[in-house]
């Protein structure tokens, strides 16, 4: 029995690894589609508001399932046409990844855009002025302050970012929730293990609420806000 | 500087991975028991198990599992996640439409399981009970056939096992399964010793096929002809032998 | 692709059972869940600590576990309980908790219990203090001040939050796939992959499905803010 609990404690390792890879994706994607909706090109601004429209609009799960199901006969066909022989196996970490990355990379875009929006634009004149290129100005004037507004955002994207890893388990990622469902099949009681895997994934989000509200302090640093 | 590295070495970790070499990927629902089951430290084991291990060696190959859900194994199959499927797949006309297989490594019949008591003359006196069965099986194909026409309430879950545990908390009335399955992983558990076996033996081909095979894509001849190949191997040098008994106490081989 | 598979009449049927589903689910789950958020939210702002407390800790272990976990506990883990299953056969209400869409339903509708909750909490907290000091000096007692001042304001400043939490609860929808036998549109989308082997055109279907529902409900809310937000409009001259 207990060697079900250890099993579960392993698959938490495989949960915390998806939720920071997907993270990554979703952090390269936000930054990509913020920086698109604000450039003002129409079709830029066209793709960004495309991708975040669409993406709200469809289930995790059915894009999840769309890309692991879908999206392995479709390379590998694609490889085919091309007339290679090789086959690629998107196998479920990384069709998670890219999914959970994917449909995060929309929200992070909205988070980012308000952030970037909300940096008084004469910091920008004035970095200009100073003869700094665009690379230049973003990561020392836009990037440090975007930070500190996009917090708020940024947790709460992260937290549900968190919880919709316990949907990779239904294509067949063995993390903790498809390792709790074997287990409690394979024992007849459910209540136990899913309890624990509850647990852990609540230990999971507190843990990352305290180190977030750790990072806004830190990046709070020298910010006065207005007393009531 | 450090942050640049520690996002590469981070990115590094999520790569994709090229399928290729010489290992055989099986495809296993390890929710069978006593075919395909796992440890609680979450080895697969089982007489699937045992019997692919045993054909890998004979063929000289490594044998690497691959878990998958029962429904979506032939799909996965056409989508080259694995090279074949070792885990009591039923040969049947269906099937044999979409993949290939070798020849049958055993064949049991299936039967009705339903609570100590209840009175089986036929499908229709169970008109009205809930019967589980698993989604994508041969015998999910039998109770929509000639169970659900009667007026029997059948409901398809993703795994075996998932039923019994719907059984044992009162959900479900029965079940048709695998006669040696349904025995090995409910009937032989306390919660199965209210239930019990009904009705004859299913041998119906139209739904339950010749005998469970290996599947693999078509097309692969040269597969197909090694793998029945070292099945009579088997069969003749006595591991076959030694599997069954593991788990059996009759051949399972059948007829 | 192969798109005539999808409009095969049994095939349009499984979708249209799915489509049923769905939006049963959706919209039965709504009604409970904001019946309860009312409920939850004005413990939340309430006077009496402990309570505050107790829902404060529901809130948080709802927001903080994901829903499939919730679901499996609600459908798997009940059940297993003997003092449930003694009881589901003939006592009411616990025959409710056998079937599957009972059980889809609470744990949907407990999830969105305790987010809107959290919304409109939130929203009531941050009523124009000075509405309220105008209610009280008009002698209401803390119930009128509830009904007629802070409930109708908050509840329309929540609008454009709940709006959100609307359109995320018809994709958790999707979920009750994961529960044996309930057979909404991702159910009837797998069902087609596995017996045709066709999954970008049952996928694509059934994401075409969810993506109409959402633009019909971010238009119905649209709507709704012209009408109840009106007030919080920009000028149109």
């Amino acid at each position: 029995m207990s060697a079900y609990y250890t099993a579960i404690l392993q698959g938490s390792v495989l949960t915390v690894g998806v939720s920071l890879c997907a993270l990554l994706v979703s952090i390269v994607l936000g930054l990509a589609g913020a920086a698109a909706k604000l450039s003002g090109r129409s079709v830029l601004v066209a793709l960004a508001t495309f991708y975040t429209t669409i993406i709200r609009g469809i289930p995790e799960l059915v894009l999840m399932l769309l890309i692991f199901y879908g999206g392995t006969i479709g390379a590998n066909n694609f490889l085919e046409w091309m007339g290679s022989e090789a086959t690629v196996d998107i196998n479920p970490f990384v069709a998670g990844v890219l999914t959970i990355g994917f449909i995060y990379g929309a929200y992070m875009t909205e988070t980012f855009r308000g952030a970037m929006l909300s940096i008084p634009k004469g910091q920008m004149e004035a970095a200009v002025s100073f003869g700094m290129g665009r690379m230049q100005a973003f990561m020392r004037i836009t990037a440090p302050q975007m930070v500190r507004y996009a917090l708020p955002g940024f947790t709460n994207n992260w937290l549900v970012l968190i919880k919709a890893t316990a949907l990779v388990s239904l294509i067949g990622l063995q993390e903790m929730t498809y390792l709790a469902k074997q287990a409690s099949a394979a024992t007849r009681s459910p209540f136990e293990f899913f309890l624990f895997t509850a647990a852990l994934f609540l230990i999971y989000t507190t843990v990352s609420l305290v180190v977030l509200r750790r990072l806004n302090a830190r990046y709070s640093l020298g910010t006065k806000r207005g007393t009531l | 500087m450090k942050k640049l590295l520690l996002a590469i070495a981070l990115g590094s970790v999520c790569a994709v991975s090229f399928a290729q070499g010489k290992d055989l990927k099986v495809a296993i629902d390890p929710t069978y028991e006593p075919f395909t089951f796992k440890t609680a430290d979450g080895k697969p084991t089982g007489f699937d198990v045992d019997i692919a291990s045993a054909l890998c060696e004979q063929i000289k190959r490594k044998c690497v599992f691959v878990e998958q859900v029962w429904d979506s194994m032939i799909p996965g199959l056409q989508a080259k996640k694995y090279d074949v499927i070792i885990s009591s797949m039923s040969i049947t006309e269906d099937r044999l439409k979409a993949i290939d297989f070798t020849d049958k490594y055993y064949n049991t019949p299936s039967r009705v399981v339903v609570k100590k008591g209840v009175a089986y003359t036929g499908p229709a006196s169970i008109k009205g009970k809930k019967i589980g069965v698993l989604k994508g099986s041969t015998q999910e194909k039998y109770a929509m056939g000639e169970l659900k026409t009667v007026g029997v309430e059948v409901i398809p879950y993703e795994a075996q096992d998932q039923v019994y545990l719907d059984i044992k908390s009162g959900r479900l009335d029965g079940t048709v399964a695998d006669f040696v399955e349904v025995t090995g992983g409910f009937l032989s558990k306390p919660e199965g010793k209210d239930y019990n076996l009904v009705g004859p033996e299913l041998y119906i081909e139209k739904y339950f096929g010749t005998g469970a095979g290996i599947g693999m894509r078509k097309g692969e001849a040269a597969l197909k002809a090694e793998l029945n190949a070292a099945i009579k191997a088997i069969r003749g040098n006595g591991s076959y032998k030694k599997i069954n008994d593991k788990y059996f106490k009759f051949d399972v081989y059948g007829k | 692709m192969n798109w005539a598979v999808i409009f095969e009449p049994q095939n349009l049927a499984l979708f249209g059972t799915g489509i049923v589903t769905t939006l049963g689910l959706l919209f039965s789950s709504l009604t409970v869940g904001a019946v309860l958020a009312l409920a939850f939210a004005l413990l939340l702002t309430g006077p009496w600590a402990p309570l505050r407390w107790i829902v404060g800790a529901y809130t948080y272990v709802i927001r903080g576990t994901p829903l499939l976990i919730q679901v499996y506990l609600i459908y798997y883990g009940l059940g297993q309980l003997e003092w449930i299953q003694a009881r589901w056969n003939d006592v009411w209400p616990w025959t409710h908790f056998k079937e599957p869409f009972f059980c889809a339903l609470l744990a949907f509708s407990l999830n969105t219990a305790g987010y809107t909750a959290e919304m409109l909490a939130g929203a009531i907290r941050e009523t124009n203090a000075g509405e309220i000091e105008a209610a009280q000096s008009f002698g209401m007692s803390r119930f009128q001040v509830m009904l007629r001042i802070v409930l109708p304001s908050a509840m329309r400043r929540t609008l454009p939050a709940y709006s959100n939490e609307v359109v995320m609860m018809l994709q958790s929808t999707s979920l009750a796939s994961a529960v044996p036998s309930l057979m909404d549109v991702t159910g009837a989308a797998s069902r087609i992959y596995s017996d045709y082997y066709l999954p970008f055109e049952a996928y694509l279907a059934a994401a075409g499905i969810y993506l109409i529902a959402s633009f019909a409900l971010i238009g119905m809310f649209k709507y709704s803010e012209s009408r109840w937000l009106a007030y919080l409009a920009p000028r149109k001259h």
